[in-house]
Protein backbone atom coordinates (compact mmCIF):
# COMPACT_ATOMS: atom_id res chain seq x y z
CA UNK A 1 0.00 0.00 0.00
CA UNK A 2 1.05 3.51 -1.18
CA UNK A 3 2.21 6.31 1.67
CA UNK A 4 0.74 8.36 -0.78
CA UNK A 5 -1.99 8.55 -3.03
CA UNK A 6 -4.29 10.79 -4.21
CA UNK A 7 -7.06 9.67 -6.93
CA UNK A 8 -8.71 11.88 -9.50
CA UNK A 9 -11.14 11.48 -12.25
CA UNK A 10 -11.48 14.71 -14.50
CA UNK A 11 -13.78 15.41 -16.87
CA UNK A 12 -13.19 16.21 -20.32
CA UNK A 13 -14.05 20.11 -19.78
CA UNK A 14 -10.86 19.74 -17.19
CA UNK A 15 -13.35 19.73 -14.18
CA UNK A 16 -12.58 16.68 -11.65
CA UNK A 17 -15.57 14.84 -10.99
CA UNK A 18 -14.24 12.60 -8.61
CA UNK A 19 -11.51 12.44 -6.25
CA UNK A 20 -10.01 10.10 -3.24
CA UNK A 21 -7.00 10.38 -1.19
CA UNK A 22 -6.06 6.49 -0.71
CA UNK A 23 -2.73 6.69 0.89
CA UNK A 24 -2.08 5.55 4.13
CA UNK A 25 0.06 8.68 5.09
CA UNK A 26 -1.66 11.31 7.53
CA UNK A 27 -3.39 14.50 5.90
CA UNK A 28 -1.35 17.30 6.33
CA UNK A 29 -3.27 20.62 7.01
CA UNK A 30 -0.65 22.62 5.50
CA UNK A 31 -1.07 21.07 2.10
CA UNK A 32 -4.47 20.33 1.64
CA UNK A 33 -4.71 21.42 -1.50
CA UNK A 34 -1.14 20.40 -3.07
CA UNK A 35 -2.12 17.22 -4.83
CA UNK A 36 -4.98 19.28 -5.87
CA UNK A 37 -2.31 21.79 -7.56
CA UNK A 38 0.41 18.94 -8.85
CA UNK A 39 -2.02 17.53 -10.76
CA UNK A 40 -3.91 20.05 -12.05
CA UNK A 41 -0.54 21.10 -13.32
CA UNK A 42 0.57 17.74 -14.99
CA UNK A 43 -2.93 18.25 -17.25
CA UNK A 44 -1.11 20.36 -19.84
CA UNK A 45 1.14 17.65 -19.87
CA UNK A 46 -1.32 15.31 -20.36
CA UNK A 47 -2.93 17.22 -23.41
CA UNK A 48 0.35 17.08 -24.98
CA UNK A 49 1.18 13.65 -24.86
CA UNK A 50 -2.44 12.54 -25.71
CA UNK A 51 -1.81 13.38 -29.40
CA UNK A 52 1.79 11.43 -29.63
CA UNK A 53 0.88 7.73 -28.08
CA UNK A 54 -1.82 5.72 -28.64
CA UNK A 55 -1.76 4.04 -25.30
CA UNK A 56 -3.95 4.52 -22.91
CA UNK A 57 -1.54 4.10 -19.44
CA UNK A 58 0.87 7.05 -19.37
CA UNK A 59 2.67 6.40 -16.85
CA UNK A 60 4.74 8.94 -13.89
CA UNK A 61 4.75 12.33 -16.49
CA UNK A 62 5.24 14.28 -14.79
CA UNK A 63 7.31 14.80 -10.91
CA UNK A 64 7.10 16.92 -8.10
CA UNK A 65 9.85 15.52 -5.63
CA UNK A 66 8.79 12.18 -4.80
CA UNK A 67 5.78 12.39 -6.06
CA UNK A 68 4.82 10.84 -9.42
CA UNK A 69 1.66 11.50 -11.64
CA UNK A 70 0.19 8.45 -14.21
CA UNK A 71 -2.67 8.75 -16.44
CA UNK A 72 -4.96 6.52 -17.86
CA UNK A 73 -6.41 8.21 -20.73
CA UNK A 74 -9.83 8.02 -22.02
CA UNK A 75 -12.08 10.08 -23.06
CA UNK A 76 -11.88 11.75 -19.60
CA UNK A 77 -9.01 11.28 -17.58
CA UNK A 78 -8.44 9.40 -14.55
CA UNK A 79 -5.08 10.65 -12.93
CA UNK A 80 -2.88 9.45 -10.18
CA UNK A 81 -0.11 10.73 -7.79
CA UNK A 82 1.63 8.14 -6.07
CA UNK A 83 5.15 7.50 -4.75
CA UNK A 84 5.49 3.99 -5.15
CA UNK A 85 7.39 2.22 -8.48
CA UNK A 86 4.48 -0.67 -8.92
CA UNK A 87 3.85 0.32 -12.46
CA UNK A 88 2.25 -2.95 -12.96
CA UNK A 89 -0.23 -2.49 -9.98
CA UNK A 90 -1.12 1.26 -10.65
CA UNK A 91 -2.20 -0.12 -14.35
CA UNK A 92 -4.37 -3.13 -13.00
CA UNK A 93 -5.66 -0.68 -10.65
CA UNK A 94 -6.50 1.97 -13.39
CA UNK A 95 -8.15 -0.68 -15.58
CA UNK A 96 -10.25 -1.69 -12.87
CA UNK A 97 -11.20 1.67 -12.16
CA UNK A 98 -11.81 2.33 -15.81
CA UNK A 99 -14.46 -0.64 -15.83
CA UNK A 100 -16.39 0.61 -12.49
CA UNK A 101 -16.49 3.76 -14.46
CA UNK A 102 -18.19 2.58 -17.12
CA UNK A 103 -20.69 1.54 -15.07
CA UNK A 104 -21.46 4.54 -13.92
CA UNK A 105 -21.61 6.07 -16.82
CA UNK A 106 -24.24 3.86 -18.00
CA UNK A 107 -26.55 4.52 -15.36
CA UNK A 108 -29.35 6.54 -17.11
CA UNK A 109 -29.56 8.93 -14.21
CA UNK A 110 -25.75 9.80 -14.09
CA UNK A 111 -25.40 13.04 -16.20
CA UNK A 112 -21.69 12.46 -17.98
CA UNK A 113 -19.34 15.40 -16.99
CA UNK A 114 -21.05 15.91 -13.45
CA UNK A 115 -19.78 14.95 -10.25
CA UNK A 116 -19.44 10.83 -8.62
CA UNK A 117 -21.24 10.81 -5.84
CA UNK A 118 -22.10 7.29 -5.75
CA UNK A 119 -20.72 5.48 -2.21
CA UNK A 120 -20.61 2.68 -3.82
CA UNK A 121 -17.78 3.29 -6.87
CA UNK A 122 -16.03 5.23 -3.35
CA UNK A 123 -15.99 2.20 -1.71
CA UNK A 124 -15.24 -0.15 -4.43
CA UNK A 125 -12.21 2.46 -5.54
CA UNK A 126 -11.07 2.55 -2.21
CA UNK A 127 -10.92 -1.08 -1.96
CA UNK A 128 -9.03 -1.58 -5.43
CA UNK A 129 -6.75 0.87 -4.56
CA UNK A 130 -6.09 -1.36 -1.26
CA UNK A 131 -4.90 -3.77 -3.33
CA UNK A 132 -2.91 -2.98 -6.30
CA UNK A 133 -0.96 0.43 -4.87
CA UNK B 1 -61.96 -29.49 -24.17
CA UNK B 2 -60.45 -26.17 -23.32
CA UNK B 3 -56.93 -25.93 -23.93
CA UNK B 4 -54.49 -26.00 -21.30
CA UNK B 5 -53.22 -23.03 -19.93
CA UNK B 6 -49.35 -22.73 -20.49
CA UNK B 7 -47.39 -22.72 -16.84
CA UNK B 8 -44.30 -21.08 -18.04
CA UNK B 9 -43.96 -18.30 -20.92
CA UNK B 10 -40.43 -20.08 -22.09
CA UNK B 11 -41.75 -21.48 -25.73
CA UNK B 12 -43.30 -17.98 -26.45
CA UNK B 13 -40.55 -15.90 -25.20
CA UNK B 14 -38.16 -18.86 -27.23
CA UNK B 15 -40.62 -17.23 -30.04
CA UNK B 16 -41.11 -13.33 -29.85
CA UNK B 17 -39.02 -11.12 -31.56
CA UNK B 18 -36.73 -9.84 -28.66
CA UNK B 19 -34.36 -6.97 -28.63
CA UNK B 20 -30.44 -6.42 -26.88
CA UNK B 21 -31.19 -6.19 -23.36
CA UNK B 22 -28.70 -3.44 -23.13
CA UNK B 23 -30.71 -1.62 -25.86
CA UNK B 24 -33.87 -2.13 -23.96
CA UNK B 25 -32.25 -1.03 -20.34
CA UNK B 26 -30.78 2.10 -21.93
CA UNK B 27 -33.96 3.02 -24.01
CA UNK B 28 -36.00 3.05 -20.77
CA UNK B 29 -33.26 4.62 -18.62
CA UNK B 30 -33.40 7.65 -21.51
CA UNK B 31 -37.06 7.77 -21.04
CA UNK B 32 -37.00 8.18 -17.08
CA UNK B 33 -33.78 10.56 -17.45
CA UNK B 34 -35.94 12.44 -19.61
CA UNK B 35 -39.01 12.53 -17.57
CA UNK B 36 -36.96 13.52 -14.50
CA UNK B 37 -35.84 16.76 -16.38
CA UNK B 38 -39.46 17.56 -17.94
CA UNK B 39 -41.30 17.36 -15.05
CA UNK B 40 -38.56 18.20 -12.33
CA UNK B 41 -40.56 16.75 -9.28
CA UNK B 42 -40.12 12.81 -8.56
CA UNK B 43 -43.77 12.40 -7.29
CA UNK B 44 -44.98 13.73 -10.92
CA UNK B 45 -42.46 11.38 -12.78
CA UNK B 46 -43.96 8.36 -10.37
CA UNK B 47 -47.16 9.23 -11.86
CA UNK B 48 -46.11 9.82 -15.22
CA UNK B 49 -44.73 6.83 -15.42
CA UNK B 50 -47.25 4.70 -14.25
CA UNK B 51 -49.58 6.14 -16.60
CA UNK B 52 -47.49 5.26 -19.21
CA UNK B 53 -47.56 1.81 -18.16
CA UNK B 54 -50.98 1.91 -17.95
CA UNK B 55 -51.54 2.79 -21.59
CA UNK B 56 -48.81 0.05 -22.87
CA UNK B 57 -50.96 -2.57 -20.22
CA UNK B 58 -54.36 -1.72 -22.51
CA UNK B 59 -52.80 -2.74 -25.27
CA UNK B 60 -50.32 -5.55 -24.20
CA UNK B 61 -53.11 -7.70 -22.71
CA UNK B 62 -54.50 -8.11 -26.58
CA UNK B 63 -50.71 -8.84 -27.57
CA UNK B 64 -50.63 -11.59 -24.76
CA UNK B 65 -53.75 -13.16 -25.32
CA UNK B 66 -53.36 -13.70 -28.92
CA UNK B 67 -49.86 -14.88 -29.10
CA UNK B 68 -49.94 -17.03 -25.19
CA UNK B 69 -52.77 -19.41 -25.81
CA UNK B 70 -53.45 -18.92 -21.97
CA UNK B 71 -57.19 -20.50 -21.76
CA UNK B 72 -59.60 -17.70 -19.64
CA UNK B 73 -58.51 -18.20 -15.76
CA UNK B 74 -61.03 -19.54 -13.07
CA UNK B 75 -59.97 -17.07 -10.75
CA UNK B 76 -57.46 -14.06 -8.76
CA UNK B 77 -54.97 -16.75 -8.26
CA UNK B 78 -55.26 -18.26 -11.45
CA UNK B 79 -54.46 -15.09 -13.16
CA UNK B 80 -51.40 -14.04 -10.87
CA UNK B 81 -50.02 -17.25 -11.37
CA UNK B 82 -50.42 -16.84 -15.02
CA UNK B 83 -49.16 -12.84 -14.95
CA UNK B 84 -45.68 -13.70 -13.26
CA UNK B 85 -45.22 -16.88 -14.72
CA UNK B 86 -46.40 -16.31 -18.43
CA UNK B 87 -46.55 -12.09 -18.71
CA UNK B 88 -43.48 -11.45 -17.15
CA UNK B 89 -41.97 -14.08 -18.99
CA UNK B 90 -43.07 -13.20 -22.40
CA UNK B 91 -42.32 -9.94 -22.72
CA UNK B 92 -39.47 -8.81 -19.85
CA UNK B 93 -37.52 -12.20 -20.08
CA UNK B 94 -38.09 -12.89 -15.97
CA UNK B 95 -40.70 -14.70 -14.65
CA UNK B 96 -41.73 -13.79 -11.14
CA UNK B 97 -42.96 -15.83 -7.79
CA UNK B 98 -46.15 -15.18 -5.90
CA UNK B 99 -46.91 -15.19 -2.38
CA UNK B 100 -48.24 -13.79 0.01
CA UNK B 101 -51.73 -14.07 0.17
CA UNK B 102 -54.18 -12.80 2.10
CA UNK B 103 -57.09 -14.90 3.42
CA UNK B 104 -59.47 -13.51 0.52
CA UNK B 105 -57.54 -14.61 -2.39
CA UNK B 106 -57.65 -10.83 -3.03
CA UNK B 107 -54.35 -9.72 -2.83
CA UNK B 108 -50.79 -10.93 -3.54
CA UNK B 109 -47.31 -10.31 -4.08
CA UNK B 110 -45.36 -10.87 -6.95
CA UNK B 111 -41.56 -11.14 -6.53
CA UNK B 112 -39.02 -10.29 -9.03
CA UNK B 113 -35.56 -11.10 -7.90
CA UNK B 114 -34.03 -10.10 -11.02
CA UNK B 115 -34.85 -7.22 -13.17
CA UNK B 116 -33.70 -6.27 -16.43
CA UNK B 117 -34.89 -2.34 -15.98
CA UNK B 118 -32.70 -1.61 -13.74
CA UNK B 119 -29.37 -2.68 -14.99
CA UNK B 120 -26.46 -0.06 -14.19
CA UNK B 121 -28.82 2.42 -12.57
CA UNK B 122 -28.19 3.28 -8.74
CA UNK B 123 -30.43 6.29 -7.43
CA UNK B 124 -28.58 9.53 -6.77
CA UNK B 125 -29.46 10.91 -3.65
CA UNK B 126 -31.96 13.94 -5.92
CA UNK B 127 -33.82 10.66 -6.90
CA UNK B 128 -34.45 9.08 -3.97
CA UNK B 129 -38.17 8.92 -3.51
CA UNK B 130 -38.31 7.57 -7.14
CA UNK B 131 -40.31 4.67 -7.74
CA UNK B 132 -37.71 3.46 -10.99
CA UNK B 133 -39.92 0.79 -11.97
CA UNK B 134 -43.42 2.16 -11.56
CA UNK B 135 -44.36 1.60 -15.48
CA UNK B 136 -44.39 -1.90 -14.60
CA UNK B 137 -47.50 -1.48 -12.22
CA UNK B 138 -49.21 0.39 -14.77
CA UNK B 139 -48.72 -2.29 -17.08
CA UNK B 140 -50.27 -5.03 -14.93
CA UNK B 141 -53.09 -2.50 -13.59
CA UNK B 142 -53.98 -1.71 -17.03
CA UNK B 143 -53.79 -5.19 -18.47
CA UNK B 144 -55.54 -6.22 -15.89
CA UNK B 145 -58.54 -3.58 -16.29
CA UNK B 146 -58.74 -4.76 -19.46
CA UNK B 147 -60.03 -7.81 -18.63
CA UNK B 148 -62.45 -6.86 -16.18
CA UNK B 149 -60.57 -6.49 -13.13
CA UNK B 150 -59.95 -3.11 -11.56
CA UNK B 151 -56.61 -3.87 -9.13
CA UNK B 152 -54.00 -1.65 -7.18
CA UNK B 153 -50.54 -2.15 -7.65
CA UNK B 154 -48.00 -0.39 -5.93
CA UNK B 155 -44.09 -1.52 -4.66
CA UNK B 156 -43.49 -2.72 -1.51
CA UNK B 157 -40.07 -3.57 -2.32
CA UNK B 158 -37.45 -2.20 -4.45
CA UNK B 159 -33.53 -3.21 -4.69
CA UNK B 160 -32.73 0.26 -5.54
CA UNK B 161 -33.34 1.26 -2.77
CA UNK B 162 -31.75 -1.10 -0.72
CA UNK B 163 -34.33 -4.39 -0.62
CA UNK B 164 -33.36 -7.83 -2.00
CA UNK B 165 -35.95 -8.29 -4.50
CA UNK B 166 -38.67 -6.15 -5.97
CA UNK B 167 -42.22 -6.84 -4.99
CA UNK B 168 -45.29 -5.53 -6.37
CA UNK B 169 -48.62 -5.98 -4.51
CA UNK B 170 -51.30 -6.57 -6.35
CA UNK B 171 -54.83 -5.77 -5.02
CA UNK B 172 -58.00 -7.09 -6.71
CA UNK B 173 -60.77 -4.48 -5.73
CA UNK B 174 -63.46 -5.24 -8.01
CA UNK B 175 -64.49 -7.13 -10.75
CA UNK B 176 -66.08 -5.15 -13.33
CA UNK B 177 -69.10 -6.46 -15.49
CA UNK B 178 -68.40 -6.64 -18.85
CA UNK B 179 -70.23 -3.18 -20.52
CA UNK B 180 -71.19 -3.45 -23.81
CA UNK B 181 -70.24 -0.43 -25.92
CA UNK B 182 -73.53 0.19 -27.59
CA UNK B 183 -77.01 -0.48 -26.36
CA UNK B 184 -79.55 -3.07 -28.12
CA UNK B 185 -81.99 -0.74 -29.25
CA UNK B 186 -79.78 1.82 -31.47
Amino acid sequence: MATTACFMIVSRNDIPIYEAEVGTAPKKEDAAHQHQFILHAALDIVQDLAWTTSAMFLKAIDRFNDLAVSVYFIHTRLMLLHDSRNDDGIKTFFQEVHELYIKILLNPLYLPGSRITSSQFDTKVRALARKYL
Amino acid sequence: MAPVAPRSGDVIFASVERVNAELFTLTYGAIVRQLITDLEEVEEVNKQLDQMGYNIGIRLIDEFLAKSNVSRCVDFKETAEVIAKVGFKMFLGVTASVTNWDAEGTCCSLILEDNPLVDFVELPDTCQGLYYCNILSGVVRGALEMVSMKTEVTWLRDMLRGDDAFELQVKLLKQVPEEYPYKDDE
